[in-house]
């Protein structure tokens, strides 16, 4: 095991390699706002990350990462475009695994620039790969706006899709929808009888969820009942895009014969491609990269574009030694009307000296 | 040195324990004045009697300051990351039957499943600009079970008595609570959603994986589970 000292001194040269491609160094605070984060992220952050109290500003969270603080301080007085880097520990709960740290050291790297989001994407993604040159690593690369995209295209009505959308990232609930939608699941004897008119609201009202939204409710429930199911052949093509993983040249291939099927997805498509033009561009080997269409589903739910991790190739079981993606909607979420593109990354020097020590 | 023995130290979960030792040949008794938390064993040697808040023993066995302890396994499960790694059940006593559930008010007609409570709670934080809140004391059992079901939009919020009455207080849209009989939830008007059983909890006696023992406790421990099971 490396030790702290050796970790942060490798966590500060990482950081000097962003600072020289053009980034300015931050330091965002340890304690964060817990409102803030368990508004984005809900009661899920509880899990994950280390909660303490004081009666004046009530509840913090010690920081689990550095994104949120970073698109904070750029949406409240940051310059466009701007590069961002910073190093530091993160702190995450553990509960189930008591080998996996509970502090670890973070380097990470955030472009907030509007101009060419494909090359933005290219350039994380490349100086990451650079820093991780001659460590056995391999990266997967995916994009969750591919699959946002083919939700959209399903010939359904909105709230069906909304609701898989907002499951994007839950994939069991995802899978759950999408067989209810397609008339896969028998429906509860309960709501059979609700639609009916069989069930008596005779219970005195009490709580803050009012009659008026139960009713909206039993409205929205009777309309979806009325609503064809999604077809086979649509179910099929979410399938397909949810198994597709193969090189970025035959994922690609792949990807434009699903366009042609629906051309509703061939914008997200085009924004593929042209990110693996500007990885080759950016010295990438494209031909032997990854492109795996539901990487990243299980995250953390704010990465809605390109997404990417590193993993160990002896320690398939450790987290990614460096992982990222673009999170557009999320600067919108904080920005509280203002909005940019935005993408990054994270290192785990620690990890990375793991991997150097046992070579 | 002898055994130690963690009992509840109060209630019916005290006697209906006393009651289901002394089944077994082992008797067990408070001594001293009502209020004195002192206890003595008779029928079987070397063992003490430790009592103890219900919801303190799983974290005396998990420390190893007791080798044997009854309480709930609703206890066990919300205190102890990794339970089954510092405890092992040794029987099920048969009483102190609750499941953990979750219930909503009876006037949510269009709340039966967790598939609906997901959705309510969607349309509620859209419509109130919070998520839905479920007042409940075990966070993490329900924190995790909700996890697992793919249930978004809430927010757990901390009751530690009268949980039936956030509700109708407006401080909570949602419960989720130990329930034997289910009667004072419908006298709050809640109702359990039918596929919401987090966890099915009785009376249960554990023992210690890392209490220490020496020869003389290490031998005890076997009459004692010989006894028992």
């Amino acid at each position: 095991m490396p030790t702290r000292a050796e970790t942060l001194a490798r966590a500060s040269a990482l950081r000097a390699g962003f600072e020289e491609a053009g980034a300015v160094p931050v330091e965002p605070p340890i304690l964060q706002s817990a409102d803030t984060l368990l508004d984005l992220y809900g009661e899920d952050i509880r899990a994950r990350a280390y909660v303490t109290s004081d009666a004046l500003r009530g509840e913090q969270m010690l920081r689990p990462d550095f994104t949120v603080p970073v698109v904070q301080m750029h949406m409240a007085h940051g310059a466009e475009p701007a590069r961002y880097t910073y190093a530091g520990e993160v702190f995450r709960r553990q509960e189930d695994d008591p080998d996996r740290p509970n502090e670890f050291v973070q380097v990470g790297f955030e472009v907030f620039d509007r101009t060419d989001p494909a090359a933005a994407d290219a350039e994380v993604f490349a100086l990451i790969a650079d820093a991780l040159t001659g460590l056995p690593v391999t990266p997967v690369t995916g994009d969750i706006g591919v699959l946002m995209a083919a939700v959209d295209a399903l010939d359904t009505t909105q709230p069906r899709k909304n609701a898989l959308l907002r499951h994007i990232w839950r994939p069991a609930r995802f899978r759950q929808l999408l067989d209810r939608f397609a008339g896969r699941t028998p429906m509860p004897a309960t709501r059979a009888a609700l639609l009916a008119g069989d069930v008596a609201q005779d219970a005195p009202a009490i709580g803050k969820r009012t009659r008026s939204e139960i009713n909206a409710r039993i409205d929205a429930l009777r309309t979806d009942a009325a609503t064809p199911p999604i077809t086979a052949a649509e179910v099929t093509f979410i399938e397909a895009l949810l198994d597709l993983k193969d090189t970025m040249p035959d994922a690609l291939k792949r990807l434009h014969s699903l366009a042609d099927d629906v051309p509703a997805i061939a914008p997200a498509v085009a924004r593929v491609t042209a990110r693996a033009a500007a990885l080759d561009a950016r010295g990438t080997d494209t031909a032997t990269l990854t492109f795996q269409a539901s990487f990243g589903r299980a995250s953390m739910e704010y990465y809605d574009g390109f997404v990417f991790g590193f993993t160990a190739d002896a320690h398939p079981d450790w987290p990614a030694i460096a992982s990222g993606g673009r999170y557009d909607a999320l600067t919108r979420r904080l920005g509280q009307g203002a909005a940019i593109p935005a993408v990054g990354g994270v290192m785990r020097p620690g990890l990375m000296l793991e991997l150097e020590g046992a070579r | 040195m002898t055994l130690k023995l963690g009992v509840p130290s109060k209630g019916r979960l005290m006697e209906k324990t006393f009651e289901w030792f002394a089944d077994r040949g082992i008797t067990l008794e408070r001594t001293g004045s009502e209020r004195e938390y002192a206890g003595r064993v008779d029928g079987i040697d070397g063992v003490s009697l430790i009592l103890l808040s219900a919801g303190e023993i799983p974290r005396e066995l998990a420390a190893g300051r007791i080798h044997l302890g009854v309480t709930g396994t609703d206890l066990v499960q919300e205190k102890l990351a990794l339970w089954q790694q510092l405890v092992d059940p040794v029987a099920e006593l048969g009483f102190g039957h609750a499941d953990l559930i979750i219930a909503v008010p009876q006037m949510w007609v269009d709340v039966d499943t967790l598939d609906d409570l997901d959705a309510a709670a969607a349309a509620f934080r859209a419509h109130h600009g919070h998520r839905l809140r479920i007042a409940t004391k075990y966070h993490r059992l329900v924190r995790e079970f909700l996890q697992a079901n793919g249930v978004a939009d809430y927010a757990l919020v901390d009751s530690q008595g009268a949980t039936e009455g956030t509700v109708a207080n407006e401080t909570a849209e949602a419960i989720a609570d130990i329930t034997s009989s289910g009667e004072t939830l419908r006298a709050n008007h809640l109702k359990v959603l039918g596929d919401a059983v987090v966890l099915k909890s009785q009376a249960t006696l554990w023992r210690s994986k890392s209490a220490e023992m020496d020869a003389a406790e290490s031998d005890t421990l076997k009459a004692v589970l010989a006894r028992l099971t």
